[in-house]
């Protein structure tokens, strides 16, 4: 199965790939985001952009991807592949990067993007960095794959020198979404590939939907007020959305707060969560694990409220008040109601708790 | 039923340091752990083996100081474990690493189900476990947090981004475990009783599995960190507040209101 | 299911003696200790006379964790700003079996149960043993979770002053307040040079101290020093009853004392590293708790086996010799047919011939007497003005000694008698 590329000549790999995915007739954001690095780094190489695009009826989508910058997209039809499957997805990639030999292939760093890609790696028995946020082709013109490493304190160069093609799955949100262009034109080139039933070697029995009821998403808002497991139950999270309301921005949570069944998945921040990059990060009851902190630490003043003065998240603030939630939250939303209703009387200071 | 749970030995969460000779992970001196989401996978094997009649082993690729942690599955339940140990597997990557773990599985043998972590908190890739599925030709499912056996089918939980989603597959196949999604067991006094006796942890070197060297190793793996950059976090006021909440929360509120960050 | 000849719990002085006789003798043996490590979940320094050592390991000088050997013995008495101390100096101290010294717990512990490794024991740490493991009635071995019991034919119950398994086997009720004191502790940082100076020791000797009087504030109890290589063990042993009742907290005690000036002098610059606070029972021979029953023995604190006369202050020593004394009880009783009730009662014997039974009773009036709170308020303050008149010279005209005592007694409100009865009593129970 194994065709390692340990390459003398490499000139025949040519060209950037995108792995783009689907969700109810759409691209997914990533996907989009990885159009327009893609776009810049064929350009570089001076080579042509593609799209993967695998699923079933999947022309139309294939065309209106072409309006994001892609040169051309290769489709492949198959009811198989109408959702996400590992075996098959990785056999039919497998069997397409064999045939036209890219030099680059990008995937979202999603949980669909890495399985395949895991999969994908080891098959082809070439280089994948995992979760990158930076790319530069270096002097040889190999891509510098960067990546935080030793959990975001630092930001590691990958390079795949000797094997092609040279693969990488991207971060969520570190790229920014190009503008659509519908007068666009490329191709859309159907791909014939060898599937069969015995390639179905999973099947999805039940889906039940993440859903968020209204609100604003915590990745789209100025503000965002985070709970961790310091907040012990679900309860507290009202209090939460009472301050992000005040200050008109969203609430969301550390992965422990999320597993602990309190808040749902779609609120996670962090590295296997969402990256957020509000004007204002408030961090309730959160440690600041690594984890935690690669996806706010670009966040532009952060505020934290723990009761341990020794929690990493300190470390990190603008801001921070050592104390318990249970008393600064609801102090925070009586002063903010104060300021506010201050604000509406001319007056500008707050006054103080009658006891 | 055989489960076959491949761990890793991390440095402690905390406890990260990077060498800034080799721009790589401090191994040495620095207390380690089992990779936290391992211990989720293991723990997951081991209540399959309070229900059924499972066997687990416990599998691991690098130096001998895995054993630590190896031992540490046994003393929690684990049947016994083998550590593949050599030192030409030194500086793989993900291709040598799945490649060589995916050899010492069929060397094993027998294997029902193979568990792996959602990721590393060192490498944190999450690419091993559908690698070892590559190469073994395996059915994958990535990210469960439950996993039953039924009618002899594996049906499991998966987390994806928009969604619980509930696959179905036939045995042999590979899953890999969410961090936190149980809450693994301390180890047992028999458990350690068995670990001091001696014998739980079986070493093996690429050639007693059959391993090409040709495959594994610094050299061998595609990818190479080429440099390492330390991260310029933008500076922060750092300035800490404690006392009464009353105090505490107005001068935060001065604060941001003289940053402009919030507008009354 | 996993079986031994025997299973100590706790591997502190008194699990780490029993289970290497034990080992010794043929005995395939399990030690369990819930911390980390042995030592870890013990108090950190403290003062161990030597004698069982000797009986134990003759060649335990060679390798054993010592920190100084204690050549010098004082006995300080405190009111609020001053001390009066009695030294007592001489090579005796140091020699023979009579030796002492002091040691950090962490590292004797540990090199106790390497010993008890080494003689063939299995030592298995961070397991809490929680209960003995019964069937039909009798003791069949340990047992730490509802999935988790090992099998043997004897259990040494070596777990300290928290009678948890005592009570659960039903050896012995809830200590009452009156039966136990708090003991608290610090390790105080000081370079091996300062203390040498302050002190007045040689490289590897070292000085204990104990203190009456302001130390524990007029509370029943006392303090303790001891000098180690790079630190000093400072703490208080105060009943708890009368911490309750007078509602002291005692940490607030153990500060008031390290910032007494006596105190204070010698702690200068040093840096307060570790800090423990432990129950002491206080139980004396007359409230002994059984020591055997079939297939189990008790060994060290969790048998009340400590002296605190008010002088010395003995428990390791205690400990480890009861757990030898545990180890050859079990021969005694597997020769006799097997670890029964009626076997194991040899175990008086055994403790008898090591005079562990025999000091305590010869001790088991402290714990009444030291129920006399004057000893430990009045008495010391009453010592104190004495000599703070004798040498001071004033230009005021000189009593006779005689006089003074007779001054200072009657100012300090004790009836003559009653003070002729507490010294009666105290030489008595001493
Ligand atoms: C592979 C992997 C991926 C991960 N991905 C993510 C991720 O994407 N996002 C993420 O967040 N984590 C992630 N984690 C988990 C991460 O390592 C931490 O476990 C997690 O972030 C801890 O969440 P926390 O800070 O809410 O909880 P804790 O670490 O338990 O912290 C709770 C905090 O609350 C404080 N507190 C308690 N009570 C009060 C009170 N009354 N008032 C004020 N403060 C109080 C405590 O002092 C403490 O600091 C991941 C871990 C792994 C292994
Ligand atoms: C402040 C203070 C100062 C002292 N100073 C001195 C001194 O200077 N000289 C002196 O001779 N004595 C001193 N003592 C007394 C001395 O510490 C004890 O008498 C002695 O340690 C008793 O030994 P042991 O082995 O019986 O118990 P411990 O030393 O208490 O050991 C019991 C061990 O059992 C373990 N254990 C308990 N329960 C379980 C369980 N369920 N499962 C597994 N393991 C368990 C514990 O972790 C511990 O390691 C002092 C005591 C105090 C409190
Ligand atoms: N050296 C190793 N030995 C055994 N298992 C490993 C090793 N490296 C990775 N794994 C497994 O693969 C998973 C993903 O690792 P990674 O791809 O490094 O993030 C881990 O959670 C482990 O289950």
């Amino acid at each position: 199965m194994t065709d390692g590329h340990v390459l003398e000549d490499k000139s025949h790999f040519r060209g950037v790939w995108v792995f783009l995915e689907h969700r109810k007739q759409g691209l997914r954001d990533v996907s989009v985001q990885l159009i327009g690095e893609g776009r810049r780094l064929a350009d570089l190489r001076g080579a042509p952009l593609t799209g993967v695009l695998l699923g079933d009826g999947v022309d139309e989508l294939a065309k209106y991807a072409i309006g994001y910058g892609l040169d051309r997209v290769l489709v492949v039809n198959d009811p198989i592949l109408e959702i996400y499957r590992s075996r098959p997805y990785a056999q039919v990639m497998a069997q397409l990067i064999r045939r036209h030999k890219p030099e680059i292939v990008l995937y979202g760093a999603s949980k669909n993007g890495r399985d395949l890609g895991g999969r994908l790696h080891a098959i082809l028995e070439t280089g994948l960095a995992a979760d990158c946020v930076k790319f530069d082709i270096d002097a040889e013109g190999n891509l510098d794959m960067i990546r935080p490493s030793f959990g975001g304190k630092s930001l590691a160069h990958i390079l795949c020198k000797k094997h092609r093609p040279q693969m990488a799955s991207v971060r969520r949100n570190v790229f920014v979404a190009p503008p659509h262009d519908p007068t666009r034109t490329g191709e859309v080139v159907p791909e014939k590939v060898e599937l069969g039933p015995s390639d179905v070697d999973a099947t999805l029995v039940d889906f039940q939907e993440f859903t968020k009821e209204g609100g604003l998403r915590p990745e789209e808002a100025a503000v965002v007020v985070s709970g961790g497991y310091g907040l012990g139950d679900p309860k507290p999270f009202g209090m939460l959305q009472d301050l992000a309301d005040l200050l008109g921005g969203a609430v969301a949570a550390s992965r422990k707060a999320v597993d602990s069944g309190w808040v749902p998945k779609m609120l996670q921040v962090g590295q296997t969560g969402m990256t957020v990059r509000p004007d204002l990060y408030v961090a309730v009851g959160i440690s600041g694990a690594v984890q935690h902190l690669a996806g706010m630490q670009e966040s532009k003043k952060i505020v934290v409220v723990n009761l341990d003065p020794k929690a990493p998240l300190f470390e990190i603030a603008d801001y921070g008040i050592v104390g318990d939630l249970f008393e600064v939250v609801p102090e925070m939303v009586r002063q903010l109601k104060a300021l506010k209703a201050a604000a509406a009387d001319g007056r500008t200071t707050v006054p103080a708790t009658v006891q | 039923m055989r489960v076959i749970v491949c761990i890793k030995q991390v440095p402690r969460a905390q406890e990260l340091q990077v060498d800034p000779v080799t721009q790589t992970l401090k191994r040495v001196g620095v207390p380690s752990e089992i990779n936290p989401p391992d211990a989720n996978a293991l723990e997951m094997a081991l209540r399959l083996k309070d229900h059924l009649a499972a066997e687990v082993i416990v599998l691991s690729m690098g130096p001998t100081s895995f054993d630590e942690s190896l031992e540490r599955a046994v003393a929690m339940g684990a049947d016994r474990s083998i550590l593949l140990t050599d030192r030409i597997l030194g500086g793989s990557d993900t291709v040598p690493t799945a490649y060589a773990l995916s050899e010492t599985i069929q060397k094993i043998g027998g294997y029902d189900l193979l568990l792996c972590g959602e990721e590393t908190t060192d490498a944190s890739t999450g690419h091993v476990g559908p690698g070892i599925a590559g190469h073994l030709d395996l059915p994958q499912i990535t990210y469960t947090s439950e996993i039953r056996i039924e009618d002899g089918k594996v049906r499991a939980r998966r987390t994806a981004e928009d969604g619980t989603e509930w696959w179905e597959t036939t045995m042999p196949c590979l899953c890999t475990v969410n961090f936190g999604c149980n809450k693994p067991r301390e180890p047992t006094l028999t458990g350690k009783i068995r670990v001091e006796r001696g014998g739980v942890v079986t070493h093996w070197s690429c050639a007693d599995v059959g391993i090409d060297p040709k495959k594994v190793g610094l050299f061998n793996s595609p990818t190479i960190v080429a440099k390492v950059d330390t991260v310029r976090l933008p500076a922060r006021a750092g300035r800490i507040f404690s006392g009464e909440p009353e105090e505490t929360v107005r001068k935060l509120l001065d604060a941001l209101i003289a940053d402009r960050v919030i507008v009354p | 299911m996993e079986r031994f000849d025997a299973i100590v719990v706790g591997a502190g002085p008194a699990g780490s003696a029993a289970a290497l006789t034990l080992a010794r003798k043929g005995f395939s043996t399990l030690l369990v200790e819930r911390g980390r490590a042995p030592g870890v979940k013990g108090m950190f320094g403290g003062r161990v006379y030597a004698w069982p050592l000797a009986d134990l390991l003759p060649d335990w000088a060679k390798d054993c964790p010592v920190e100084r050997s204690v050549v010098r013995e004082n006995l300080a008495f405190l009111t609020e700003n001053a001390s009066l101390t009695v030294s007592l100096d001489s090579p005796k101290l140091a020699q023979g079996r009579g030796t002492s010294f002091t040691a950090l717990r962490a590292k004797f512990d540990a090199w106790l149960a390497k010993k008890a490794q080494d003689a063939g024991a299995m030592l298995v740490t961070g397991i809490r043993v929680d209960d003995l493991w019964r069937e039909g009635g009798r003791v069949k071995g340990v047992s730490v979770a509802p999935n988790d019991h090992v099998a043997a034919e004897l259990v040494v119950i070596a777990e300290g002053a928290a009678p948890t398994l005592m009570r659960k086997a039903g050896l012995r009720a809830d200590l009452e307040p009156r039966e136990v004191s708090v003991g608290i502790k610090e390790t105080v940082e000081l370079p091996p040079e300062a203390i040498q100076d302050r002190f007045g020791l040689g490289e590897k000797e070292g000085a204990a101290f104990v203190y009456a009087g302001y130390a524990s504030m007029g509370l029943r109890g006392g303090g303790f020093l001891y000098t180690n290589k790079a630190s000093v063990s400072l703490g208080l042993v105060v009943s708890s009853e009368d911490l309750s009742r007078k509602k002291i907290e005692v940490q607030d005690l153990q500060t008031k004392f390290r910032m007494h000036p006596a105190v204070q002098r010698l702690l200068r610059g040093g840096k307060v590293v570790e800090y423990s606070a432990h129950l002491v029972p206080e139980l004396g021979a007359g409230m002994m708790p059984q020591l055997s029953t079939d297939g189990v023995l008790v060994a060290g604190d969790a048998a009340g086996f400590l002296i605190n006369n008010g002088y010395t202050f003995r428990g390791v020593d205690l400990a480890m010799a009861s757990g030898i004394a545990a180890g050859e009880a079990a021969e005694a009783a597997r020769a006799s047919g097997g670890m029964t009730k009626a076997n194991l009662a040899v175990y008086e014997k055994f403790l008898r011939a090591r005079n562990v039974l025999t000091d305590l009773e010869r001790f088991r009036r402290a714990p009444l007497y030291m129920k006399n709170e004057r000893l430990f308020d009045v008495y010391p303050r009453m010592l104190m003005e004495i000599a703070e008149r004798m040498y001071t010279v004033d230009g005021s005209g000189k009593e006779r000694l005689f006089d003074v005592v007779l001054d200072e007694a009657s100012a300090a409100k004790v009836p003559k008698l009653k003070m002729l009865l507490d010294l009666l009593q105290g030489a008595r129970s001493m």
